[in-house]
């Protein structure tokens, strides 16, 4: 019986187990789990400050989803890795020996070494539940926040919170919002509508320094805050595999069969760097649905399987106050736009290939777009321009509607 | 399993579909109750032009992308059948970012809807392929896939 250990108990350890089950009903699968809780949904504790959930619902699987999957489940950190004896040594003592192991340790938020920052009381990071619900307890309708980061995790906060305190002002040292998904205009798009929803801005300028309750801008400017979140950054887990031998980048480097350079050992998600298809290079993709697919391509080639997970391309939805954005692909080639008053499309075309797009307001059908990109689909195959306002099957041959909508698929 | 098709040859454009299964998931007794002077939320769409049309739902596809991006872990597939728990879903729209075929949208309270063959609703069949008066949507057997 084969020897499944898992690192990490988050969306890439799911698809990692669901990936081995697909493959081997009987091997015995560990997860080893340093947050003392069941996997749930990350990206979804802004959405419990907002009360748009709640803690039950927040559970990414069913309550006996570890049972039903025959896993063991541990609370706890693992130490080192053994790749030589195949073995993961548990902090407190213990260890794990393993046939498959996979790496899914996730990220943590990257702090720079602010001056003073020691001495502010109420400092928060945004990334764990046990963050949002260490935040939530401070929150108070007077409350000035400073949020440091006007990043998808920052901004994320402070939709979150917004009915919850008194103030909010977000910094970052980026000219714009998003700045890592959106070109100069969409965020300026963007910018316009949180503004609109109560939250100011300071941009091009960051705090530099904090002095208890006040924090220093480069700009010299002061803001006076009661709670500090900071969300400048995160960065990948890799310190296992990187002590273990393995090739380490800005994430774990795997293949497109998420093995590592050690042999035996895999890895998926935020701490991964796999195969990127929109730059064909490899890059750390952050964002949930590729921890899910890497976990799963890493759980079936752990347990025999022989697959590859050659279509990865960075993609994001994401939603402030109403208005949704979806980006996808790279911003590359030839911008086309098209403008309505509900919102901006802009596509990237570049070789007869769609490269990527954002979408500010008008994300109907968008999947069909996402699908040009990742199935690289000759544009001269399609009727492109007809799709650009609409998002719509009918750009497709009748031959291929029919194999989509007329098989099983 | 049983899935449902179209055959756009066979389609009229005539909505019907969009209508049926708006009231076979309001839960109501009377149609024009239902519908009448409202805005309708279907979880099949026509899209086409005056030549061509077609309806579009979900493909219940054997590896759907949507489970397996889904955040809130709110759409599962269970017997064939890709299910979505609404009192889960955030309304964040990233299966409407993954699903190829552009067949979710949001409800009328924001959070995701779906085709969900109408097995857990009064109908316990497709009601837009019941109501379709062309045949152009069909609920069959046809292949192997889950």
């Amino acid at each position: 019986m084969k020897r499944y250990v898992i690192v990490g108990n988050g969306t890439a350890a799911v698809g990692c187990i669901e990936g081995i089950r697909a493959c081997d009903r009987d091997g015995a699968i560990t997860v080893i789990s340093e947050e003392k809780r069941p996997v749930y949904g990350r990206p979804l504790i802004s959405y419990y400050l907002e009360g748009k959930t709640d803690l039950e619902k927040m559970n990414y699987r069913p309550a006996d989803f570890y049972e039903k999957n025959g896993c063991r489940l541990i609370y706890g950190r693992a130490a080192t890795v053994d790749p030589e004896k195949k073995t993961v040594a548990l902090d407190g003592g213990g260890s794990l020996p393993y046939d498959a192991l996979c790496v899914a340790t996730g990220s943590r938020p990257f702090v720079p070494p602010f001056e003073g920052l020691d001495a502010v009381e109420k400092k928060f990071s945004f990334m764990t539940l046990d963050d949002a619900l260490a935040l939530e307890k401070e929150l108070d309708k007077d409350a000035r926040v400073l949020i440091v980061g006007a990043g998808p995790i920052g901004l994320k906060c402070a939709e979150g919170i917004k009915e919850r305190v008194g103030r909010i002002t977000v910094c970052d040292l980026a000219d714009r919002v998003l700045s890592s998904i959106l070109d100069t205009d969409c965020a300026g798009f963007v910018q316009k509508h949180l503004e609109a929803n109560g939250i100011d801005f300071l941009l091009g300028d960051t705090a530099v320094k904090f002095d208890r309750n006040t924090a220093t801008m480069k700009s010299g400017k002061t803001v006076e805050f009661d709670l500090l979140v900071l969300a400048v950054g995160v960065r990948a887990n890799t310190d296992l595999v990187k002590a273990a031998g393995g090739t380490v980048n800005r994430g774990i480097v795997v293949d497109e069969k998420m093995q590592a350079s050690v042999p035996g050992i895999y890895s998926a998600g935020d701490c991964a760097e796999g195969y990127d298809a929109s730059i064909g290079a490899n890059r750390v993709i952050a964002i949930l649905p590729n921890a899910y697919l890497q976990g799963h391509a890493a759980g079936v080639n752990m347990a025999g399987g022989d697959v590859r997970y050659g279509n990865a391309i960075p993609m994001n939805s994401i939603g402030f106050f109403g208005l949704h954005i979806m980006t996808a692909g790279a911003y590359d080639g030839e911008m086309s736009e098209e403008k309505t008053e509900e919102g901006i499309k802009r596509f990237f075309t570049k070789d007869g290939l769609l490269r990527g797009y954002i979408l500010i307001g008008e994300t109907e059908r968008a999947g069909i777009y996402t699908s040009l990109i990742r199935e690289k689909t000759p544009l001269d195959t399609v009727d492109f321009d007809l799709t650009k306002k609409v998002a719509s099957n009918l750009i497709f041959s009748r031959e291929n509607r029919r194999k989509k909508f007329g098989g099983v698929v | 399993m049983k899935r449902v098709y179209v055959n756009e040859e066979w389609c009229l454009g005539c909505h019907l579909c969009e209508y049926n299964c708006a009231f076979a998931n309001s839960g109501l007794k009377d149609m024009a109750f239902a519908l009448k002077d409202k805005k309708i939320f279907p979880r099949i769409h026509v899209e086409g032009d005056d030549k061509i049309t077609f309806a579009v739902s979900c493909r219940h596809c054997t590896d759907p992308l949507c489970v397996r991006s889904c955040i809130a872990g709110a759409i599962s597939k269970k017997d064939g059948v890709v299910k979505i728990d609404r009192t889960k879903c955030v309304g964040c729209l990233t299966c409407v970012l993954v699903c190829p075929y552009g067949a979710l949208a949001p409800g009328e309270n924001g959070t995701m809807q779906k085709c969900e063959l109408c097995l857990e609703n009064a109908c316990g069949a497709p009601a837009c392929v019941t109501g379709c008066p062309n045949k152009a949507i069909v609920y069959e057997e046809r292949g192997d896939g889950e």
